[in-house]
């Protein structure tokens, strides 16, 4: 990587290895994430992408090998990482209001009783700079796949974190609300680092700065560096192309180590 | 009405102390309800309800056999609830599989050695009265207990609402806000648990989770959000069992059956006006 070591590194993995129940997910995984880059992670379904997110949020723990968010061990940089799980895993009759969702963000803050006035304040602007501002007293369970996702979001950004971190937000749009939902991340950009998971790159790495494969083997690549002619090498010929598009193969060109 | 008159009597006490537990009983039932249903941890309730009948075996026998006079039935029920509801805690979130396996057995084992300590107890026992409950035999002593049970439990629940909401709703983003969500859910099922104790004075350990659960239901038919479910769930349980308590001394008819059955009838007729305006939405939309 021709990363300065002047930048502020966001992420640092080194030598990781992660297995669950005996099987390998991920090996000898190193990988430095630059304080406000942007990232989209791609790779088969299984190649270990959420596995790599849960290992960064300090759900769970490498077998091997060091891990730092933030320049700390996972579970102390916590929270300071706004993390947007996918919205399909909750329980859709769950009786929460939108605004109570958004609050979640900052739980962090109160002990015990109520929120305070700057903790709803937050809430509020994270729900307007997502455009649901109207939204705050409707039910989770009542508003649209999109808009629950964005409320997902305003939550991460809710708990004024440095790093977002956000798995497969794109899985229930519309292809014209996607891309409105990158231009968003690329103004969040400005102030965040942004992880992002798809198993769909499409049209998305031209809002991104770098793209990390992870198939069993994690590789970065500077999405400058994507051109028409590295994704043919990196994929071995045979792919269909569409201009923006690229996919990890089930053979993991990830192994072919791009510097 | 006969049980207006019959309330104002005061050579009826009993009659009076019953209403009033339901009464403040149903404040825990609604806000510890709401927690359950919106969590879909019915049939732990279920079972913490069930090994409670262990407790009060136990306590029984203590108290008969061997002489302990401080270690009664309803000590016993405290025990065995709380003991119930850390021993399924850890179960479910340790265990990968199987949780359900594991609550079915300490549901049924609860239930046996219950009945194998009333069993070796001296005197008649009627278990009958534990299982299908008997609001009529409240005592004085009992509204206290109902009391202190309800500050314990009101308390917490609303001293620590946001972050039991944040457990139920999403553990996992709990967790990554720094929230102990392992402590907070096995305080949710211990507060459960007492919950449950009272209960089963009301309308006996069968049918505890009814009264739990039904009426939070019938309010997640009307809430928006979660504290709204917990104060019409309160409402709807101080409902049943006022209207349940005044049918069933009219007709002469045991309260508990017939505390549940208006609650089953009141469910079923709300999920049935529920699904209809969903039916008429829906052909309006098409």
């Amino acid at each position: 990587m021709s990363a300065t070591s002047t930048q502020e590194t966001a992420v640092r993995i080194r030598d990781l290895d992660f297995a669950y129940n005996g099987t390998p997910i991920l090996e000898n995984v190193t990988l430095d994430i630059m304080a406000r880059d942007s990232l989209c992670i791609v790779g088969p379904n299984g190649g270990g992408k959420t596995t790599l997110l849960k290992l960064i949020l300090g759900l769970l723990k490498p077998n091997r090998g060091e891990i730092e968010v933030l320049g700390l061990p996972p579970e102390k940089s916590r929270l300071r990482i706004g993390y947007v799980p996918q919205y399909a895993r909750y329980d859709p009759q769950f009786p929460v209001t939108v605004l109570d969702v958004v609050l979640m963000g900052r739980l962090d803050r109160i002990f015990c009783g109520a929120y305070a006035k700057a903790d709803h304040e937050a809430a509020l602007a994270a729900l307007a700079e997502m455009g649901l501002a109207d939204l705050a007293g409707r039910l989770f369970a009542e508003i649209s796949g999109g808009q629950r996702q964005r409320v997902l979001i305003a939550r991460a950004l809710a708990a004024e974190g440095e790093l977002l971190i956000l798995d497969e937000p794109t899985a229930n749009i519309d292809a014209a609300s996607e891309e409105q939902f990158f231009k968003l991340l690329t103004t969040l950009n400005e102030r965040l680092t942004v992880m992002l998971v798809t198993h769909d790159v499409g049209f998305a790495s031209k809002f991104f700065k770098s793209i990390v494969c992870v198939n069993r083997q994690v590789v970065l690549h500077p999405t400058s560096e994507l051109t028409g002619e590295l994704i043919r090498n990196m994929y071995g010929g045979d792919i269909r192309m569409i201009r923006h598009d690229h996919r990890c193969s089930p053979e993991g060109h990830c192994t072919h180590g791009i510097s | 009405m006969e049980f207006l008159e019959a309330l104002a009597d005061p050579a009826i006490p009993f009659l009076r102390y019953a209403l009033a537990a339901g009464i403040l009983a149903s404040l825990s039932f609604g806000i510890i309800g709401t927690y359950v249903v919106a969590r879909r941890i019915t049939y732990i309730a279920g079972a913490i309800a069930h090994c409670v009948l262990g407790g009060i075996g136990a306590g029984l026998y203590c108290q008969h056999k061997l002489g302990i006079t401080w270690f009664g039935p309803l000590s016993g029920a405290i025990a065995a609830a709380l003991l119930a509801a850390i021993i399924i805690g850890l179960v479910s979130l340790h265990a990968n599989q199987r949780e359900d396996t594991a609550i079915g057995a300490l549901w049924a084992i609860g239930m046996a050695v219950g009945l194998l300590f009333i069993a070796k107890t001296p005197g008649y026992i009627e278990p009958m009265s534990y299982l299908f409950g008997n609001i009529l035999l409240i005592s004085k002593f009992d509204l206290w207990m109902v009391l202190v049970l309800d500050a314990l439990v009101v308390g917490t629940a609303t001293l620590f609402y946001h972050k039991f909401l944040a457990v139920c709703f999403d553990e996992e983003y709990a967790r990554l806000r720094g929230v102990r969500t392992d402590l907070y859910y096995l305080l949710l099922l211990c507060l459960t648990a007492l919950t449950v104790v009272l209960l089963v004075r009301v309308v006996g350990i069968v049918m505890v989770i009814a009264l739990l659960t039904l009426p939070a239901a019938v309010a997640s038919n009307f809430a928006k959000g979660l504290w709204q479910m917990m104060v019409l769930a309160t409402l709807f349980c101080i409902g049943f069992i006022g209207s349940g308590l005044a049918i069933s001394y009219n007709f002469d008819l045991p309260s508990g059956p017939t505390i549940i059955v208006i609650a089953g009838l009141v469910y079923l007729v709300a999920a049935c006006v529920r699904q209809f305006r969903k039916n008429s939405r829906l052909r309006s939309a098409v």
